[in-house]
């Protein structure tokens, strides 16, 4: 292949990675943006969409469009729930302290992960695609799934846009973001809102997972890397900024697929953190940030 | 106040004692002398998370600092043991002092990110140059290179004295710190560092000459912890060594001098029992990490000093 060709390829792959990475940083972000705390399991949650939806196609016989269909619905349900109850058993007690919240996730991210290395073992579990049809794009066949894979996270990143600036329960997440004790005196259930939004935040890490086993494959502890580039992201983007961790996920996402086809994966983390060194030496709020943390 | 003095000091004689009366099986000597190598750690990530209130996740970036600028150089530039140690320490003032530097133009949740990826960053970099660290394999250093002063420090007994030595040093020097005025100053901050900005301390200095101690603290457990058991890999610069010195902290109690030796000696036993039942060992960590946040706070040491004893240091 030519390096004309070669770089379209690169840039099909780097599209993919961004897709998946808006939604896991989004996550990461709404969580931030609302309650001002940093979810460390984050990554966990991922991993818990991806294993699950491996898991769940394992049950079911004929199409795997079938079982893709249900783990796209149950696997982020079952991660949001087991969000929402570490944030009704744990984090409310902690009254959302950022440093104490921070260390009771990393418990959370090791729960989590050992467990699912002790119910489903250490081996990287492949999941089939819904549909195999490759697209000719004249110098190279390029997977149909993973088109469908960008315009899915394309959705519903429009989506969260739409509920956070149009609905009821968007100007109510908007309105405990910006002053959490105004909002409660005029009679929104903080503490729900906020294990809703724990859930949430967890369930599009889910779906991001989903998405993307197919072409991954699930594995114990593939929360990891996604939790590394997600941190980096919302670093570049401004903690909290949904605007600017969208915006920083396609940079971060475009550059990390395109280096990680010429190169290795390895050597595309480390530009993307000279890039963060650039930005915390000119605007160390972030690249959108607001001044305040 | 010279109980808190004659309590350290007696700390480190009982250690001596343990091993002069014989009272360790070789097993309990050899884990001891890695709990101590680990307590030196400890103490590094202390003055910077227990003293300073800086929460870092990110200080296996500076543990392995040290660990590789020693191994490397002996391995690769045959460096002896003196050299290595002098390197290593050389090596971990920089990288603390860039990193510090960066990390610290962030304050409250992004400090503790950022300082997340770049150890996690400072990994990837081991596995991707792993023509010269050979990556997840490791580095093995031969016993011949392991020699300082004529002393063979791969004899379990000299090892574990050696251990003591750099343990003895960092803890009394914790000690200087936390009675001296400068680690008052850093309390300070922890405490309220918009009212110790306004009584004219100069914070951001305070705060970088805390992270350069503290990591290279970090850097000299490092050094030591590849010279005296031989063996440098990339595990050593993965996530869960960030994580281990924050456990051991809090759960002897964060600024506290004993604090880490006691999570670290509780926490090593621990981690040694349940890995013989399990591979998910790393389990005992969440659950331990969930529980001192959830129920004990200030740790144990942390806890004493708020009923009964306001003067431990």
């Amino acid at each position: 292949m030519d390096l004309g060709p070669y770089l379209l390829f690169a840039s099909l792959e780097g599209l993919v990675h961004a897709a998946v990475l808006s939604l896991i940083a989004l996550g990461l972000s709404l969580v931030f943006g609302v309650m001002r705390i940093v979810n460390v399991a984050h990554g966990e949650f991922f991993m818990l969409g991806a294993i699950l939806a491996w898991w769940i196609s394992g049950f079911v016989f004929g199409s795997p469009a079938i079982g893709f269909l249900l783990a796209l619905i149950i696997a982020p349900l079952i991660a949001g729930v087991i969000a929402m109850s570490s944030d009704w058993l744990i984090l409310k007690h902690l009254k959302y302290d950022p440093e104490a919240t921070i260390i009771a996730t990393i418990g959370i991210l090791y729960i989590i992960q050992q467990a699912v290395l002790m119910t489903f073992g250490p081996d990287a579990r492949p999941v089939e695609q819904p549909f195999n049809y490759r697209l000719d794009l004249y110098w190279f066949g390029f997977s149909a799934y993973k088109f469908f894979v960008v315009f899915s996270a394309i959705i519903l990143l429009f989506s969260v846009w739409l509920v956070m600036a149009k609905t009821k329960f968007g100007l109510i997440l908007r309105a405990t973001q910006l002053d959490s004790e105004t909002a409660q005196a005029f009679g929104i259930p903080i503490s729900t809102v906020y294990s809703l939004v724990f859930g949430v935040g967890a369930a599009i890490a889910a779906v991001a997972a989903v998405l993307i086993v197919p072409i991954q494959q699930a594995h114990y502890l593939m929360g990891g890397e996604p939790l590394l580039l997600a941190f980096i992201v919302v670093i570049i983007g401004g903690l909290g900024s949904l605007r600017g961790t969208v915006a920083a996920a396609v940079l971060i996402g475009m550059s990390d697929g395109i280096i990680s086809v010429f190169f290795s994966p390895n050597l595309a983390k480390i530009i993307a953190t000279l890039f963060v060194v650039i930005v915390l030496l000119i605007k160390p709020n972030g690249l959108f940030g607001s001044e305040k943390t | 106040m010279k109980r808190d003095l004659f309590i350290h000091l007696g700390a480190i004689a009982l250690l001596f004692l343990l091993e002069i009366l014989g009272i360790f099986s070789d097993y309990h000597q050899g884990n001891f002398a890695r709990i101590l190598v680990l307590t030196v750690y400890g103490i590094g990530y202390n003055v910077l998370f227990g003293y300073t209130g800086l929460l870092s996740l990110g200080h296996a970036l500076f543990f392995s600092a040290g660990l590789y600028a020693a191994g490397l150089s002996i391995y690769h530039l045959d460096y002896n043991v003196g050299q290595a140690l002098i390197l290593a320490f050389c090596f971990s003032v920089l990288v603390s002092l860039v990193i510090g530097y960066l990390a610290l133009r962030t304050v409250g949740v992004s400090f503790m990110i950022v300082t997340l990826m770049f150890s996690q960053i400072a990994y990837l970099c081991i596995l991707y140059f792993g023509g010269i660290t050979r990556g997840d394999e490791g580095i093995v250093i031969q016993q011949s290179s392991r020699v300082f002063l004529s002393l063979d420090l791969s004899d379990p007994t000299i090892r574990y004295y050696s251990a003591l030595t750099v343990f003895s040093f960092c803890l009394v020097f914790n000690l200087w710190i936390a009675r001296s005025s400068f680690g008052r100053v850093l309390i300070a901050i922890r405490e309220n560092s918009d009212r110790a900005l306004m009584l004219g301390y100069n914070v951001q200095l305070y705060k970088l000459l805390a992270v350069i101690i503290s990591g290279t603290i970090s850097g000299i457990a490092g050094a030591s912890y590849g010279i005296l058991f031989g063996y440098v890999g990339a595990s050593f610069a993965a996530v869960p060594y960030s994580i281990f010195p924050l456990l051991w902290v809090l759960l002897g109690g964060a600024g506290t001098v004993l604090g880490p030796l006691i999570g670290a000696i509780f926490m090593f036993y621990l981690i040694d029992y349940a890995s013989d039942v399990t591979d998910a060992y790393m389990i005992i960590v969440g659950i331990a990490l969930l529980l001192v946040t959830l129920f004990a706070r200030r740790g144990l040491l942390g806890e004493l000093r708020y009923r009964f004893f306001p003067w431990i240091p």
